[in-house]
């Protein structure tokens, strides 16, 4: 009647009804009296300074490259996983090569240095810097 | 495919069972979603050396009911700013991909909701949809600290996906299939045959126990990281970004957010539970096995594991985001391809 994938749309289906209905549920219970300073971008209380929508740092843009090329490796793995063992040493060697590869432009990430996050480096203040007269560094 | 759900034994297969099956889990969400709140009142409140909630009924049993009435009542506030159709799409995107999990999630030896073949790369594939909720909440909410908290969840959550699915695949090479129920009845028996403990096998395995036990080490702490849990919660770290990626979200759709928070933290553990704690089998060979008692020690196991990381929520400080990405690639993920090698070898030598 219904196969398995039918019954996981029937879940995604679920998930989204029940967010709806407890939506509206709240939505003829709970108050509603906006106004524009309540409506405005929530910053500490603040009047927002600026646009939101900024330019972000481009760190983001190379861990997504790299993660592209794990999760497709990921993928391809699987189907090896399931099957290799009846295939034998030949299958086992050519996954291990092809490993071996990706992890060689890992290492080559690693070695320019895109993994490595900036650290924080606080200034530490010493006695020293509070004392009159004496110039900070 | 052979019949592995009771409510078709029970009731034939027809409207009524499917909706069961597919309404069943939505109930034990929800009850599951107020004990966990619970417990996570009253823990983190047992290590503070505090009572916790105490008015609200009982010994405060009552406090997460009034809790979602609380949040029912609350007025929800859309900022003009904002982008109107993302931003009220994303609690449905959450949520339905937390929920979603749950189609393959076997609770016991006669109830999986849909016991497809593809059952580990499906919850794989499904985690990946709360990425695309945040970054929509995070980007239509206009806000920065909602921008920057999206920015970085989304970061960690893929870069700790890679050592999560290393993991697991390590696990499919030891079962040789990605079926969620098979996966549970290779390892029957005693607890040592547990995958944590390198599965069914002769004194051989012995070598191979290190490497499983540190897979199982390094899907526990990526999952931490998936379900943006402490010591990962940079993306809403309080004290920088307010609330991260939910901080104009208010009301129901707020209260969405948790619950799939909640929902994702037993969707971790049941896949934790599932591939290296042998899920709905007893420990102890046949004693307390059968259709009921699997139920009692899946759950059982599950909320341990929500147990130790409402613990470890309440124990450890936060990473700092150069941390972070420092354990994900530079530690976990080498550790992950060393254990997967190691177990791929002795799948081989068997």
């Amino acid at each position: 009647m219904i196969s398995e994938f039918g019954i996981i749309l029937l879940y995604f289906i679920l998930g989204f009804v029940f967010v709806g209905i407890a939506l509206v549920a709240a939505y003829y219970i709970r108050p509603s009296h906006p106004n524009p300073i309540k409506n405005s971008t929530y910053e500490c209380g603040e009047i927002p300074i600026g646009e939101p929508w900024v330019r972000f740092n481009v760190r983001f843009y190379v861990i997504a490259l790299i993660f592209l090329l794990f999760d497709v490796e990921v993928v391809f793995l699987l189907p090896w996983a399931i099957v290799f063992k009846g295939l034998g040493w030949f299958a086992f060697i050519e996954m291990i090569i092809f490993v071996v590869i990706l992890l060689a432009g890992f290492a080559y990430v690693w070695g320019k240095g895109d993994l490595d996050w900036e650290r924080p480096r606080p200034y530490i203040a010493k006695l020293e810097d509070l004392v009159i007269g004496k110039k900070k560094q | 495919m052979e019949n592995v759900n009771f409510l078709y034994d029970l009731l034939g297969k027809n409207v009524i069972s499917v909706l069961l099956i597919v309404s069943l889990p939505l109930m034990f969400v929800l009850v599951y979603a107020l004990i966990a709140i619970l417990a996570e009142l009253k823990v983190s409140a047992w290590i503070q050396e505090r009572l916790g909630p105490m008015r609200t009924g009982p010994w405060g049993i009552l406090q997460p009911i009034a809790e979602v009435v609380k949040l029912i009542q609350k007025e929800d506030i859309t900022p003009d700013r904002s982008s109107k159709l993302l931003y009220n799409l994303a609690p449905f995107i959450i949520f339905t991909g937390a929920y979603a999990a749950f189609a393959v999630i076997p609770f016991s030896e006669y109830f999986v909701p849909a016991g497809i073949n593809l059952g580990l790369f499906y919850i794989f594939a499904v985690g990946s949809i709360s990425a695309i909720g945040i970054v929509m909440g995070g980007w239509a909410s206009n806000n920065k600290y909602s921008l920057m908290g999206a920015m970085r969840s989304v970061a960690q959550l893929i870069s700790y996906e890679i050592p999560a699915a290393m993991a697991v695949l390590s696990i499919v090479v030891l079962a040789s299939t990605m079926n969620m129920q098979e996966i549970n009845k290779i390892q029957s028996g005693w607890f040592w045959n547990w995958f944590i403990f390198g599965g069914p096998g002769t004194l051989a395995k012995l070598w191979v126990i290190p490497f499983t036990l540190g897979l199982g080490l390094i899907y526990f702490i990526s999952s931490l990281a998936e379900t943006n849990r402490v010591p990962f919660d940079i993306p809403e770290g309080e004290s920088e970004l307010v609330a991260g990626f939910h901080t104009e979200y208010s009301g129901m759709k707020f209260a969405m957010f948790f619950f799939a928070e909640y929902a994702n933290m037993f969707v971790v553990a049941a896949v934790l539970t599932t591939i290296f704690l042998g899920g709905w089998n007893s420990p102890f060979g046949d004693f307390m096995q059968g259709p009921f008692w699997g139920v009692f020690w899946f759950v059982s196991k599950a909320f341990t594991v929500v147990l130790v990381q409402i613990w470890i929520r309440w124990t450890l400080p936060r990473f700092r985001v150069d941390q972070l990405m420092y354990i994900g690639w530079k530690v976990l993920l080498p550790l992950s391809f060393i254990c997967f090698m190691a177990v791929s070898l002795y799948v081989m030598l068997k």
